[in-house]
Formats: structure tokens, sequence, C-alpha cells
């Protein structure tokens, strides 16, 4: 292909996902079933740290049309879950496929009823009489930090399960005697990713070659069937784990769930197919969860608005064990990973605290650990450009690292490399006029945020830090069989962001076919020897470059091939629209002509060309992508109902080549109303006794279509990454960005009452106590 | 001792997409569960199951209902639509091509919900501004898009829709 023509990357290529998903025949996990199949329920835990004393079955089990109830005990010859990690100072957690004895989180499964439907199987769990032994809950973030008694491993005689401190610069060089401080503790409250669909598995088994199916609504197979592999001992020539359509995960269905070990344990063990489809109160209770920090933060600059110095405490609180294969460090590391953002700031001092609690796990969720950093280090901007007199826009242009001064390397370690920071907030903030918009008036405010974040992280880097499992390259096989028709494999598995589509404009531009014509698989362990999935921005990038490798290798092998049948050299030959044409001639050759020849005519090519048209490659980009957006929001606060109602909202971003536009808008869009629910109304609330108060979708309020405004977005196209297509991942910058502009734009809302907002979400409800506790003093 | 009877069953009649059908349901089955195992079709999703996201949202009687929220027997001699009585109807052509254009859906999860609402509103021959679809689209939740495709979607197909009304 010549390079600068591209026919399909860059347009707005409809989704060929859309027409069966439009017509109801898409087919989610929870909409497979196979005769004979039993359902499973579970019985869970009720409280959040206790003993089970003991459990008595004997009326469950007499329950007509009930198979089987299995207790740890039944399970026993799986070992505990075990999330790796080579970090210094990192205790790993053990995790029992059902509670042992110990109950370390609401909810935690402790017995799996079989039965012949959903139905009986929770008629049976209501029979199931079962003592326990309260203790009390782990529940406050510091507390269990500081605890000396209380834990939730108790073996591990520390609720703190991994600190590692970053600093750079010497602060003690500083005279601080001069310099202005900003000091304040910021809070970020437990959220859950929701997708629409909760998680589902169902396994079936084919007793004539022995072989199990796991249908899962995972966003990584190919982390599951290893895992099975390890914990159950089914070899992988036995075991496929199929992602059908995912109905959406942000995080949320990329770990292994004890569900889903069982569900296969059990199919394994009855010989039967099995199925589970958790329910929207199993789903809120035991998904991973994400984002709940405490962060002690100080900024110090000098008047003038250089800033000097930025140290902080970063108390992460992970749940009651390190979620694999993620494990604890994932969501605190990268908050103070990202702390220091896009500026220069030559001092760097960040303790981070990874913290056990009687809380579900925490594990990936969009924007991990950014969201929470962009709040505070936005935060503290917009604090400073306040007590300082400055304009927030000035000063962070006054510090925001320039094209001339990459790559950069942030105190934490993290090198910025071709990334147009300073360019996304100029962009930004002449979308919105901000110096227009600026209002002095009461209830109204303005805020930026302006972010960078590594996304297509290659083999050098970690998706979490520490964790033994490579997450940096991606494989694809692209296939021309006898009829000519084409499909191109991959290990990622497409949960919405519309992959059968934006690949398919990849491959068709490198072959030379339109990507109608091609089938892009995905999201099955038995097409591809080895893949993990889709999660960390990584599937454009990793999985594009994969494609583009693969169809050159391709083309190169069709164009010899041609050339032979042709008689005319290589580069008289070239391929577009399905075509195989030669340049200035009418000779032509289609796809199912050219595969006759190769596969069944079995004398115009020689044997070597007549191998099977078969190709693979594997794309690994090393080291990541830099890429940044600046989100600027303006809110307007209802004074009676201290309502916050997002007026506009814009945002520049730097995401590289862009594959197909109306995608990547679309990733923004819903990216941001996440974080528009991260802001202003998202938390899982535990009370003191463990209980959690938002375990209905009445109470764990999500922004509905009257919440989320339209989103102006411009791209930026201008900062290439170095990898092999150009792309940065995008799947994530949305909600990275929304926290702190959303906090900004409140707190510039609420300037006349000296309100400055340190805790997310900020719901009306806090607002209110803010503002009285305000007027009392 | 609490005791439970899985056994029961009620006859019904109703028409399912224009399909006349008898079932033996049980009473307590929900109408999600039912029309998703019983009659098969799975297009009719379950969100929350407690009336919330609107995943599940079918017509009832060519009255938007979360099937979530009734029980089986509750149709009988009543009739029901659902997404894949709704895809083959071309009338909504428009409503389909508009969501792919607008990009109106990532996963696809909420979709089924989304257009069964939304197509009430067209029958209903509604031309609505910008905030008042957003304020009946409320109740269907989507975690994915944003709503912004969505609805950009539906105020063009109304436009539409409404021009086409004046010039007939
Ligand atoms: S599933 Fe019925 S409203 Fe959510
Ligand atoms: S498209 Fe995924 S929930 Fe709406």
């Amino acid at each position: 292909m010549n390079k600068s023509k591209t026919k399909y990357v860059g347009k707005n290529v409809l989704r060929f996902e859309d027409e069966r998903l439009l017509n109801g025949n898409g087919q989610y996990t929870a909409d497979i079933n196979f005769p004979g199949m039993y359902h499973v329920a579970f019985l869970r835990s009720e409280i959040s740290h206790g003993e089970i004393i003991s459990i008595d079955l004997e009326e469950a089990k007499k329950l007509e049309n009930v198979y089987d109830i299995f207790l740890y005990d039944d399970l026993k010859h799986i070992s505990p879950i075990i999330s790796k990690s080579n970090m210094k100072k990192y205790l790993p957690t053990k995790q029992h496929i059902l509670c042992k004895k110990r109950i370390r989180y609401l909810g935690e499964p402790i017995a799996a009823v079989v039965a012949k439907n959903r139905y009986i199987a929770e008629d049976a769990i209501s029979l199931i009489n079962i003592e326990l032994k309260e203790l009390e809950p782990i529940i406050d973030t510091i507390n269990a930090s500081n605890e000396t008694k209380n834990f939730v491993h108790p073996s591990l005689k520390t609720n703190v399960i991994l600190e590692r401190t970053f600093s750079q610069g010497d602060i003690k060089d500083v005279n601080q005697n001069e310099l202005i401080s900003i000091k304040k503790i910021f809070k970020m409250g437990r959220k859950t990713p929701l997708s629409m669909e909760p998680r589902s598995y169902v396994c079936d088994i084919n007793k004539r070659t022995n072989e199990l199916t796991l249908y899962s609504s995972t966003q990584v197979p190919g982390i599951i069937k290893d895992a099975i592999m390890t914990y159950l001992g089914i070899n992988g020539n036995q075991i496929t784990v199929i992602a059908p359509d995912v109905g959406g995960g942000f995080g949320g269905k990329a770990s292994l769930y004890m569900e889903e070990l069982i569900v296969v344990a059990i199919a394994n063990k009855l010989q039967t197919p099995i199925k589970w489809v958790s329910d929207r109160y199993e789903d809120l209770l035991t998904t991973s969860q994400g984002f709940e920090e405490i962060i002690e933060a100080e900024l110090l600059l000098d008047e003038k608005g250089n800033f000097i110095s930025l140290n902080s405490n970063v108390y992460g609180d992970i749940g009651a064990y390190s979620i694999y294969p993620w494990t604890a460090a994932l969501e605190p590391m990268q908050v103070a990973g990202f702390l220091q953002g896009p500026y220069k700031i030559k001092n760097f001092y960040s303790n981070v605290k990874c913290i056990t609690s009687n809380k579900p796990p925490t594990g990936p969720y969009r924007g991990v650990g950014r969201p929470a950093a962009v709040f505070v280090i936005e935060s503290l901007v917009d604090m400073a450009a306040r007590k300082i007199n400055m304009n927030p826009s000035q000063l962070r242009l006054n510090n925001i690292i320039r094209k001339n001064e990459q790559p950069y390397k942030i105190g934490s370690g993290i090198v910025w490399d071709k990334v147009g920071f300073e360019e996304c907030l100029r962009k930004a903030l002449s979308l919105i006029d901000y110096d227009k918009i600026k209002t002095t008036k009461k209830w109204e405010g303005v805020g930026i945020a302006t972010y960078g974040e590594l996304t297509g992280i290659g083999s050098k880097i970690s998706v979490a830090p520490g964790m033994p499992l490579n997450t940096g390259s991606e494989t694809s096989r692209l296939e021309i069989d006898s009829t000519g028709s084409i499909s191109a494999t991959f290990g990622i598995a497409s949960h919405g962001q519309g992959l059968e589509t934006t690949l398919s404009q990849v491959v068709g531009d490198h072959l030379g076919v339109t990507p109608n014509s091609i089938k892009i698989k995905q999201g099955n362990t038995s097409l591809i020897t080895h893949g993990t999935g889709t999660y960390a921005s990584r599937s454009a990038a990793l999985a594009g470059g994969a494609a583009i490798k693969v169809s050159k290798k391709a083309r190169n092998h069709i164009l010899n091939v041609a050339s032979f049948i042709l008689n005319v050299p290589k580069t008289e030959i070239d391929i577009e629209d399905n075509l195989i044409t030669q340049k200035n001639s009418n000779q032509k050759l289609s796809f199912p002509e050219l595969s006759r020849i190769v596969y069944s005519d079995m004398q115009t090519l020689p044997i070597k060309l007549r191998k099977p048209l078969i190709f693979i490659e594997s794309y690994d980009p090393i080291f990541g992508a830099s890429t940044t957006a600046t989100h600027i929001a303006t809110v307007k606060i209802n004074p009676e109902t201290f309502k916050i109602k997002i007026k506009n909202y814009v945002v520049a971003e730097d995401c590289g080549k862009v594959i197909n536009p109306m995608i990547v808008d679309g990733q923004v869009q819903g990216g941001v109303a996440q974080g528009i629910g991260a802001a202003l109304f998202e938390e899982m609330k535990y009370n003191e006794n463990g209980q959690l108060e938002t375990a209905t979708l009445a109470d764990y309020l999500i922004p509905n279509s009257l919440d989320v405004p339209e989103i102006s977005i411009s791209h930026l196209e201008d900062f290439l990454p170095n990898n092999i297509g150009k792309f940065k991942g995008m799947g994530e910058g949305g909600t990275i960005g929304a926290t702190g502009a959303i906090a900004n734009a409140v707190s510039d809302a609420l300037k006349h009452l000296n309100i400055e907002i340190t805790e997310l979400p900020i719901t009306p409800n806090k607002l209110y106590t803010l503002i009285k506790n305000k007027e009392k003093k | 001792m609490k005791t439970y009877n899985d056994n029961n069953r009620l006859k019904i009649s109703f028409k399912l997409n224009d399909e006349l059908l008898q079932k033996q349901v049980k009473p307590r089955q929900l109408l999600s569960d039912f029309l998703r195992f019983d009659c098969g079709m799975t297009g009719t999703h379950v969100g929350c199951e407690h009336g919330i996201c609107g995943a599940c949202t079918i017509l009832f009687n060519n009255e938007p209902v979360r099937s979530c929220l009734m029980l089986a027997p509750q149709i009988d001699n009543g009739e029901i639509t659902t997404i894949e009585g709704i895809s083959e109807n071309s009338t909504y052509n428009d409503l389909r091509e508009a969501f792919k254009k607008y990009h109106a859906l990532q996963c696809g999860y909420c979709t089924p919900g989304f257009l069964t609402t939304i197509i009430y509103l067209l029958e209903k021959k509604q031309h609505l501004s910008d905030e008042e679809i957003r304020k009946k689209l409320s109740g269907n939740i989507c975690r994915c898009t944003g709503y912004t495709g969505i609805i950009k979607a539906v105020k063009e197909v109304m436009a539409n829709r409404f021009k086409r009304s004046i010039n007939d």
C-alpha cells in the first residue's frame, strides 16, 4: 500500500456489530442454554467479617430437583488463588474458591447450589442453616492501615499488603519558607464498574471429546483459560473460553472470578452443562470495585507560579483480596504514578500503601488510578491559582511539559514522549472560549483538567506494576481459505469497542480489500495460541499493530504468487478492492481465483507457492504511547436543591492516528459519562457495620440521559507515537479527565463561599453539608 | 419450616410478536425469564431485575413495560412485542439506520430496551425537543454511550417522520 493513502483507516465505517445487536440477535452469555443444563446459585455471606461456625444443608438437599450443594471441602483440591507480584514488600493474599472458615467481605460465596433452575436453587439457599460468628468489620481505610490487632488476613499480621515510595529530587534542598504551600486531604469514593450485562458464565461439556467450553462475560478469555489450567488442572487443549457478545466491561470483567472457576469445576465434576448468571445485587456486591483512595497531598510553588515540589501519601483501599491477576498494586500505584500529571516538578515524593479491608476486592475500573490522580493534581493547581490570583489556564501553561522538553521523565519514573500536552490544553481553551466564559457569577463555574496517560503498552511496562504476565503483545493470524474468503483472528475480546469493525478497517487498508469482506474472529481461546484480552486501552494499538504486520506479510506473499501466475514482476501488481491487478493492463485475479490456483489446481504453481495462505504475526510495541487530553466543564448549581448540572463540556485529545472517528468519539463521550458518575453520583457506601447502603440501582446512581451533556470533541493527530500503526489507546481517557474538570468547576461555582471540593463524588447531600458547615463558622 | 412448590402451572394464552400462543407457566416466574427461556426471546435483556435500568422493556398491549416487574401469568389474553418482533417490522428501518449512523450503541445490551421505548414514542407521532427526548429516555440506562448518539438518532428520525407527515 502506498504509505500516504488510507482508504478505510480514518473513516467513519459503520459498525458491523450493529445489525445483530439492533435486531435482538446478539448472543450474550446468559442467552446461551444447553440441553440437560443445571443452574447454580450461591449462598453468600450476609456479613463483612466473621467466621463460619456451622452449615446445615439437610433441609436444602431434600428439596425436589436440587442436585448437589458444594462447600469449600468439596472443592478443596482447588488451591487458593494467589495473585503473584515481583514487587518488594508485597504480601500476597490467599483466596479460597469458597469460604473455608473466615469471611472477608459481604457477598463472599460460601456454598454453590446446583438445581434444575435458578428459582429452585434460590429456594434451596433459603433452606440452608448457617451459623456465623461476627467479627468487627475493618471498613475505614486509615484505621485499617494503623490496625495492630484486627487483620483481614491474620497470618499477614498487617492490613498493609504492599507499600512503595517514589521519590525524585530532594525536598530538603528546597527552602520552604519562601514557597506557597497548598496542602489538602482528598478522598475518592469506591465505585463499581456496573456494566449493564451482569457477569455470567455457562460451561458446556462434550462427553465424546471430553472437552469443556466456558462461555464467559469476560474481557480476558486468554487469562481465564490460563487460570483454569493453573487452578483446575485442565489441559489447555481440553478447555475453550469464549467471550460471546459481552455487555460492557469497563474493567469489571477483566479479572478472574471464583464463580467462573466453580462453574467449570462443577460442570467437570457432574459431567453436565452448568450455568450461573449474576443478578444485579450479586453483581454490585461481588464484581471488582474501583478507586477507593485517600490522598494527602501538598504542592509547593513559588509566587511566580512555578511548581517546585509535590509530596503525597496515598492510602489505597484494595478490599479483601489482592485481585487476580492484577494484584493490589494496580490501582493505588497508578495514583502515585500519574499524580504529577503533565507538569514540570523537580521534587516528587509519594508513599503508597495498599490496604486490605472487609470490602470486595478492587480491580481495574476505567481509568485505573488516574481519575483519582487527576482529581488531586488538577484540584491543587486550581487551588494554587486562586491563592496566587492567577488565571488557572495560565498557571497550567507555565508549568506544562512542552514538546521540545520531551522525552521527560516525571518523579514516578514515567517518561512522557511525543505528546501534545500544551497543544491539547490550548485547543480546549479555544474550543470553549475559556476567557469569555470564565464567570464571577455565584453558583456557576468552569473547571479545567489536563492529564497524561500511557496506553497501548508493550512488554517493557507492566499493566500493573510487578505483575508477572505478558500483556504487551498481540498476535494475529490471517487466513485466506480455499474459497478465497479472508479472516483475521486475534486474542482480544471486544465488548462494545467495535473492534470487529476497526480491525477490519486496518486489515482492509493493508491487504487491499474491503473491510466488509473480512471476518474478524476474536474472543475465543481455541482460535489463537496466546492472547489475553481487551483492557488497559490496548486493543487498537496492539491488535492494530499485529493486523498491520500480518496484512503486510499476507500481501507480500499474494504478490509473489500473483507475480508467478500473471507472469509479471511483483512491482507491476497491485491489490485493491479485493482484486489483484496488473498495473496498466486489464489482467486481473480475484481472491477466489487465487485460492483455487493455490489450493486446488495442482499444475500452475510450483510446490513452494502452493502452501496454505496462513500468516501469523505478533506485535509488541515494547514501550507505550504517551497520550493526553484536556477536559473543560462548566457547571451550574441550583442553590435550593444543590443539584449540579453540567452545562458545557469540551475535550481536546491526542489519540494518535484515529482509526474510526465515530467510534473514538463514542469512547470519549461514554468515558466522560462514567467520569461524571464518578464525580457527581457514584459511591459504594459501606457503613461501619460493613453493610452496603447502595445495593440497588435506586441507591447506586449512575448518570442517565438528563445528566450527560453532548461533549464537543477535538482530536489532535500531530503527535504520532513510535508504534507501527501510530495508534494511541483512547478507551479510558474520557473517565480520567472528567473527575478533575468537574471538581474544579464545582469549586469555581462555590467561590463566593470559599468552598473547595476535596471529596468525590460531590452529591447534593454532601454539598448541602459543606455549605451548612461553612455557614455555621 | 419453609416449603416450596415449583410444580404449579397456569395455562395462559397471549400474542407474542403477532403469533397466538398457549403456554403453561409457573405462577412465580418473572415475565422476563418466561420470554427469554420459555419463548426463546433472548433479545429482551435483564440488567437489574428491579425496575430501574429499562433493559427488559417490552411492549405489553402496546405500552412499554418492564418485563422484570411482571409475572408471566399477567400476560394472559394480552399482546406482547419484543425486540424480535420489532426487528421484523420494516417501519423501523429508519430508526435502526439512525442508531448505526450516530453510533447509538456500543455493547448493545441496553439497545433493545431503548428501541422499544423509542418505538412507543414514534408510534405516538411525537415530535419532541432534545430536552424532551432526554426526559422520555431517562428511564433507560446506558453505561456505554453517554447517550448523545441515542438522542441524535431519535431526533433525526422524529424530524424526518414529522417532515414526511406534513408532506403527506
Ligand atoms: S431488568 Fe427490568 S428494569 Fe432493569
Ligand atoms: S450500549 Fe452498552 S449499555 Fe448501552
